[in-house]
């Protein structure tokens, strides 16, 4: 039985880039090409995989600038918030995380992009305008440099142990 | 090292169209480029041609299916350390070297190196951040998703 691990890792470095990407794929898995798109659909519908497209790099595509809102809510206002602030076009990734008191009061995370500074201070100015007073204190950190970044890699272990 | 002000790459409208109309609904059937190709105006080799291209200039991160790893089990965790602002080399150092750490950025703030750790159970995660701890010398603040709200964007490219 092939398992939603063994799709992820054979399609982990992502689709080829060829006429027939997804019989590549059946082919590797030794499975039936229907019966990946099949597999793939399902996945789809139970949000294991989030969408199936191309990820530009934005720096490249000019989106330079990008800051990690942090805000310090009341527990019970934080789904409200987090729901609102999700919905905001400008917000491409909403959390919530915990607090660690004194060091870190901050429990709701939402990353917003730019293509410049004042583009992205705009944006942020707008989600400080939607929150209003239900926020005690918030923090805008910038990002300066890229130390790391590679794919997040599962290790390919044999599926008669998962 | 990336440099964050790196530049911005030019890009003929053919490339844009192509950016602007695959960061979400790729069709899952026999010959996807040929349909995608259809549906705006090219021929599958074009647009074949296209992507590959915007991968070898690095223009595309990524091409495929994007997945919610912790779905099945992964577990990633978002975690802070606070070094002096004239000391963080040696510590990003450190850092990436670890396999555990898939993502490493510099911030404006006291917390100036955030990262991120890439763990297949949760139960490494306290194992993992006490290794840290005592590679680095640094306390860490790990602040693991509680809940997500929203996770996506498209970047468009004018």
């Amino acid at each position: 039985m092939t398992t939603d691990r063994d799709i992820i890792t054979a399609m982990q470095e992502g689709l080829p880039v060829c006429p027939e990407p997804y019989a590549a794929i059946a082919e590797q898995l030794n499975i039936d090409e229907q019966e990946l798109h099949t597999r793939i659909e399902q996945m789809l519908e139970s949000g294991t995989i989030r969408r199936v497209g191309l990820v530009p790099n934005h720096y490249r595509i000019g989106y330079r600038y990008n800051a990690m809102t942090v805000w310090a809510l009341d527990d019970q206002k934080v789904d409200t918030i987090g729901e609102l602030l999700g919905k905001q076009p400008s917000v491409s990734h909403c959390y919530k995380r915990p607090t660690q008191l004194p060091s870190w009061p901050f429990n709701l995370f939402a990353m917003v992009h730019g293509r410049s500074l004042n583009e992205v201070n705009e944006k942020i100015e707008a989600l400080r305008l939607l929150i209003g007073d239900n926020c005690r204190q918030s923090e805008v950190l910038f990002s300066e440099k890229i130390l790391k970044k590679t794919g997040l890699r599962l290790k390919n272990r044999n599926p008669k142990n998962a | 090292m990336q440099e964050l002000n790196k530049k911005t790459a030019e890009l003929t409208s053919q490339e844009k169209l192509v950016i602007n109309s695959l960061q979400g609904g790729f069709p899952v059937c026999a010959r996807p480029f040929a349909k995608v190709a259809s549906q705006i105006g090219m021929d599958e080799q074009s647009l074949i041609d296209i992507i590959t291209n915007l991968k070898d200039r690095n223009i595309i991160s990524r091409f495929g299916p994007l997945f919610d790893i912790q779905k099945i089990g992964g577990n990633f965790c978002l975690c802070a350390i606070s070094t002096p602002p004239d000391a963080w080399e040696k510590t990003a150092d450190q850092l990436n070297e670890m396999p555990e750490v898939a993502h490493n950025y510099l911030r404006t703030h006291e917390y100036n190196l955030w990262f991120v750790l890439a763990i297949e159970t949760a139960g490494q995660l306290t194992e993992t951040v006490a290794k840290i701890e005592q590679v680095t010398g640094y306390p860490v603040l790990a602040l693991p998703k509680e809940k997500e709200y929203f996770v996506g964007l498209n970047f468009e490219v004018q």
